[in-house]
């Protein structure tokens, strides 16, 4: 019986011929990654087991939360992940002025690649499917544990068969492809499983589309969000993921749950009401105008050198409401300085945005753009949660880089072509 | 294990933002995690939960974040076990390892409602309603993972291994 990509990536990591739905299984990572808000309570569960890290290599701790601190609190999370990493020597660990977001820079700087099964104590992990490997979200104990044995147990997924078809229109972009298969098949239609995206659509997509969907997997209840290996992984990976790497390709029998069907060229621009990701609605379908008080441009989702460039096509020599703020936060050093070569953050500037150096900021309601009771926001983050961004009687709107740099133009939520 | 207690009761897609908001997260400590657990949704829970309740939930309770905080503020408030229709499956994962007993029990959730008091015995997996006199049974773990909560979470597991 043949295997989709999922199975493939566990079987191997378990040392099985083959895999099935259901089945537990213990796996060897290639990587283990957590957070400034994640890595000190695993620290300390770590300490508990009493035995060294086992490989410097394969362990990454990214300060991106709370960082540079914003408290004397997130000062001391941040102190215990810095000592601990001096202690064991972890190569991956990156200092502030030298790092981004978490889910940014591993796939950026290669350190996570095609074949490859990677746990983050980080629900977003799943990010790294779209460079097809086999990655998801743990906890703290999971990664302790992780930390200390190079392992985690796993219960194979099901998968669901995403089969994109038809060419991607102008102005869309992956957030509009997520946020659609979101809505259709709830923030649990994928719970417990993984999806797999196949089909001629795929090759329509740019890594960063890939990156954004394999992103919000989670958002849908997913373990993983996968991608098949093709010429824009090639692209991608080759010069950045210095390991040896082996691809996985689903069999032409593999087995699937489900199979949902997007048509990318039908997909409109798209909006996640408050408080699900799965409430999307059309931009032009909105009907009475939803006017805001804030945009946010970045985060692991659409913080890519690609949405600063979506973004700042859109605001060029243009102006954002004089009743919004509009705060842009490139993902990495890497992006923040190549949107500098390229002229898109004196557009920003321009244009009356803030322009912040990579956080996650804002997008879990951490600093740096945190609303008041009754604000509204269009973000270009993943989760718009009661309270995720600030005062529970917050809003918060999803969209993509396009229709945020549109709404920070008009005002109001807006669709691309509205100020074309 | 048995438990007897009252019910707390929330709906579907409980996430972990309101179970523990993020700006709380620069803590790690259990009881200042327990003191604002709910808090977004349910002011009172925090002050009135009593030890032994049980919390129960829809569907996909524990969506989102992958935040271990948000079973530990529920377990440090003094709930043994969280009853729901189905798990998000981080928080479901985390749970697991961290010893606090998760049981699945699809639509029979909708036979439980605040304020019930409930008998549960995490081992066979039987919730008994001391209010209404139903009974229901829950998914039992499958393999190993009956072990890591047997050995009363993952770190006590390893090490015992
Ligand atoms: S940008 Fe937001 S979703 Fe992404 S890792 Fe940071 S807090 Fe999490």
């Amino acid at each position: 019986m043949g295997m989709n990509m999922s199975e493939k990536i566990l079987a191997k990591h378990a040392g099985l011929e083959s895999v099935e739905p259901g089945q537990l299984i213990t796996c060897k990572l290639d990587m283990v990654l957590a957070n400034d808000v994640t890595a000190p309570p695993s620290i300390k569960e770590f300490e508990k087991i009493g035995k060294p890290v086992f490989d410097r290599e394969k362990i990454a701790l990214i300060p991106d939360h709370f960082q540079p601190a914003k408290d004397i609190k997130s000062a001391d999370l941040a102190k215990s992940v810095r000592d601990f990493s001096r202690k064991h020597n972890l190569v991956n660990y990156f200092e502030a002025g030298r790092v981004g977001i978490e889910h940014v820079i591993l796939p950026e700087m290669g350190i996570v690649g095609p074949g490859m099964l990677t746990i983050g104590a980080d629900s977003h992990t799943c990010t790294y499917g779209a460079v097809n490997g086999f990655s998801t979200g743990v906890g703290t104990t999971d990664l302790a544990v992780a930390m200390a044995t190079g392992e985690a147990w796993f219960k194979v997924p099901e998968a669901i068969n995403v089969h994109l078809v038809g060419r991607k229109p102008k102005n869309i972009n992956g957030k509009d492809v997520i946020l659609t298969l979101i809505g259709k098949i709830g923030v649990d239609g994928a719970l417990y499983k993984s999806l797999e995206f196949t089909g001629p659509g795929v090759a329509e997509l740019s890594m960063t589309d890939r990156l954004t969907i394999s992103n919000m997997a989670i958002e849908a209840g997913g373990k993983a969000g996968i991608f098949p290996f093709d010429e824009v992984t090639k692209a991608y990976v080759e010069g950045r993921v210095k390991k040896p790497y082996e691809p996985v390709a689903a069999d032409e029998d593999a087995k699937y749950c489900q199979t949902v069907e997007i048509d990318l060229g039908k997909l409109k621009s798209v909006v996640a009401f408050p408080h699900l990701p799965g409430n999307t609605k059309a931009v032009e379908d909105i009907g009475e105008a939803i006017q805001i008080d804030q945009v946010v441009i970045g985060s692991c989702t659409n913080g890519r050198l690609e949405d600063m460039e979506i973004a700042a096509e859109i605001l060029r020599n243009r102006k954002v409401h004089e009743k919004v703020r509009c705060i842009v936060i490139p993902g990495s050093q890497w992006v923040y300085k190549e949107a500098m070569k390229r002229g898109y953050l004196e557009i920003f500037i321009d244009a009356g945005c803030v322009v912040s150096t990579p956080t996650c900021g804002p997008c879990l309601g951490g600093y740096m753009g945190i609303l008041s009771a009754g604000e509204k926001c269009v973000s270009t983050t993943n989760r718009n949660f009661r309270g995720r961004m600030g005062h529970v009687d917050s809003e918060v709107y999803l969209a993509g880089p396009h229709v945020a740099a549109a709404s920070a133009i008009l005002g109001r939520i807006a669709a691309p072509e509205e100020v074309e | 294990m048995k438990v007897e207690g009252k019910v707390w009761r929330y709906g579907d897609n409980i996430d972990t933002d309101v179970i523990i908001p993020a700006r709380y997260l620069n803590s790690f400590d259990p009881k200042e995690l327990a003191s604002h657990c709910m808090e977004d949704i349910d002011e009172t829970f925090a002050k009135n939960v009593k030890a032994g309740d049980i919390m129960v939930g829809g569907r996909n309770f524990g969506c989102g974040s992958s935040r271990e905080h948000a079973p530990v503020s529920i377990k440090a408030a003094g709930v043994p076990v969280i009853i729901a229709a189905s798990f998000a499956r981080i928080f479901y994962r985390n749970g697991i390892n961290i010893g606090l007993p998760l049981m699945e029990i699809g639509d029979d959730v909708e036979k439980i409602k605040a304020d019930d008091k409930l008998r549960v015995d995490t081992s066979t997996g039987t919730i008994e309603n001391l209010t209404t006199g139903d009974v229901f049974h829950a998914h039992p773990l499958p393999g190993f993972v009956q072990e890591i909560a047997d050995a009363g979470g993952l770190i006590n597991y390893i090490k015992n291994k």
